[in-house]
């Protein structure tokens, strides 16, 4: 066998580990040893690769590498649980960026006459969905990280706008497909990193998480284009799986969140703050402000109770908090589990991941389809955090935003009590009239602070 | 069309398919370490990073290769440590709720809720 055919076996290898590392991720059991061999097989393909015959500046490589992981390893580190949602658009970002570099640089190093016209478009296609979602990605970093607001920013002619800029991008691609000319190939760049801005500009945060998704799998579709451009086997593999596997994901996202994807991409949604600031709201109707120590007894003397945690729980970092209170109720035969919902959090599963980290055991969590049922018989729903998530306009306002989102129905729970900063709304910017509901008791205050009085009532109680 | 292209672009369909098939059946819990893992994977840019450097003739293309490289690194390496630490906080089902957590790695205190 020649040197190449061992080099070709081993990227088949790495292919091979990563389709196996997917399947492995779509399980609880087996999701660690998966990334782990998903990681292995990266391992491999990046060892050979140091094998192949002409591989100049092998130095330069190293440093290059060197400088990546002295800086990606403490920041994946060191990054708080609650962060971890704009730490993996980053990290995807960065992905995109190098696949737009790399279609680039191949581009400009061959010689313009001498390329097919198909060779163009896999260099343009690579340019563009990459550069797209490196912009489209720091976006999201900066609006999840909360340094621009995390609202839908919205202008006027938006979408008109947009669009001009999407038609002349491919205006830009025709004429590099015509001319083959390197200096356009910079124009298309600039174009595409300006359409990944102006595209998640009017998405607004709680949909940033779906957002993510969809710039993961642009990326994978990125990498799998230059792996055209390369002719490398293992690059259009594993960027076809994660841009195949990616779309799917994104779907089953925006299903969770009973909305389209078109909906989350294009309507700016929730850009339109609808509740008031102040505990009354716009015709008359005022909220119950309760105690801890009321709340505490309450809790201490039910028989269920089930904790709806939500993204205010995480803010709060109040997960360790929570599961003190839900152990202290434990302790006193209560019945207690965490009803979780598919979006609560930043992302689809975060909650289960923060909760986790906190050591709640996973039968103590259950899914809203599993949940709901048990709300019906449950003295107290303590919501920690969450708004949107357990808001009764989604089955009964057909007006609604979120009309359609399954939610979580705390409202059928016989007491209902609100952990929540203020009155604001989520992120969704509607009034939820469960906060008037006379079964509610509202809490004020950070929700790691209130939990911590609860425990101290409950172990007094 | 060559062979060449022919070859790679059945390998694309294919792998579309298999990408699909794959997870089909994923839990939303594991939505979140899916997505980050899958992130991690297309950090296979790596190699066509290397590959660009590697060939690189002019001091343009030095200098793009060389940044390609340090993205690419990032992202591989940050996905697969973020995604191992998110699964790391899924806890086997045996643990009783009032017992000592197992020995944790030592930047486990770092990532939480201390700070």
């Amino acid at each position: 066998m020649s040197r190449g055919t061992v080099i070709d076996l081993c990227y088949l290898v790495a292919a091979v580990s990563f389709i196996l590392a997917l399947k492995g991720l779509s399980s609880p059991k087996r999701a660690r040893a998966g990334n782990l061999l998903a990681a292995a097989g990266m391992a491999v393909a990046i060892g050979v690769t140091f094998a192949q015959p002409h591989l100049d500046h092998v130095g330069l490589i190293v440093i290059a590498m060197v400088i990546g992981t002295a800086v990606g390893v403490p920041a994946a580190r060191l990054v708080k649980m609650t962060a971890m949602p704009q730490m993996v658009a980053a990290f995807n970002g960065v992905g995109g960026g190098a696949a737009a570099v790399v279609s680039i640089t191949e581009f400009i190093g061959s010689d313009p006459k001498q390329v097919a016209t198909y060779k163009v478009l896999e260099v343009v296609f690579g340019v563009l969905v990459g550069a797209l979602s490196f912009a489209g990605s720091a976006l999201a970093f900066v609006k999840l990280q909360e340094l621009i607001t995390t609202r839908p920013v919205v202008y006027p002619a938006q979408q008109m706008i947009n669009a001009a800029v999407g038609v002349a991008s491919l205006g830009i691609v025709l004429a590099i497909l015509i001319t083959s000319s390197t200096a356009l190939i910079w124009v298309l760049l600039a174009l595409a990193l300006i359409l990944g801005v102006i595209f998640v500009l009017p998405i607004g945060g709680a949909d940033v998480p779906v957002l993510i998704s969809l710039l993961n799998s642009f990326t994978g579709l990125a990498v799998a284009a230059s792996g055209f451009t390369l002719n490398s086997n293992v690059l259009v593999v594993a960027g076809t799986l994660v841009g195949a596997s990616g779309m799917l994901l994104t779907r089953m996202m925006s299903t969770a969140m009973g909305r389209s994807l078109p909906n989350i991409l294009f309507s700016a949604f929730g850009s339109v703050v609808t509740a008031s600031g102040a505990t009354e709201s716009a015709d008359g109707r005022s909220v119950r402000a309760g105690t801890a120590e009321d709340v505490g007894t309450l809790l201490a003397y039910s028989r269920k109770v089930v904790i709806i945690p939500g993204y205010g729980l995480a803010v709060a970092q109040a997960q360790h908090t929570a599961k003190e209170l839900a152990d202290a109720l434990l302790a006193r035969g209560v019945d207690v589990f965490y009803a979780i919902h598919p979006v609560a959090g930043r992302m689809p599963g975060h909650m289960n991941v923060l909760l986790a980290e906190a050591n709640v055991p996973y039968e103590e969590l259950k899914e809203m389809d599993d949940a709901n049922p048990e709300l019906a018989t449950a003295d107290v729903a303590l919501v920690v955090g969450a708004n949107d998530t357990v808001n009764p306009s989604a089955r009964n306002t057909p007006g609604s935003p979120i009309y359609g989102m399954p939610i979580i129905n705390a409202d059928s729970a016989e007491n209902i009590v609100f952990l929540k900063r203020s009155m604001r709304p989520g992120f969704a910017g509607i009034d939820n009239e469960l906060l008037y509901d006379p079964k509610t008791t509202m809490l004020f205050g950070d929700a790691k602070d209130t939990l911590k009085k609860l425990v101290a009532a409950v172990n007094k109680a | 069309m060559t062979n060449g292209l022919l070859e790679l672009f059945t390998i694309f369909i294919l792998a579309g398919f298999v990408g699909i098939e794959v997870i089909s059946k994923v839990p939303s819990i594991l939505h979140t370490p899916l997505m980050s893992g899958s992130n991690a994977i297309h950090g296979v840019i790596l190699v066509g990073s290397m590959i660009v450097l590697g060939s690189a003739h002019t001091g343009a293309e030095e200098a793009l290769g060389f940044i390609a490289v340090i993205l690419a690194t990032l992202n591989v390496v940050g996905g697969f440590v973020v995604t191992d630490r998110m699964l790391h906080m899924f806890k086997p089902r045996q643990a009783p709720p009032s017992g000592p957590a197992a020995p944790e790695p030592p930047e486990k205190p770092a990532d939480g809720s201390a700070v």
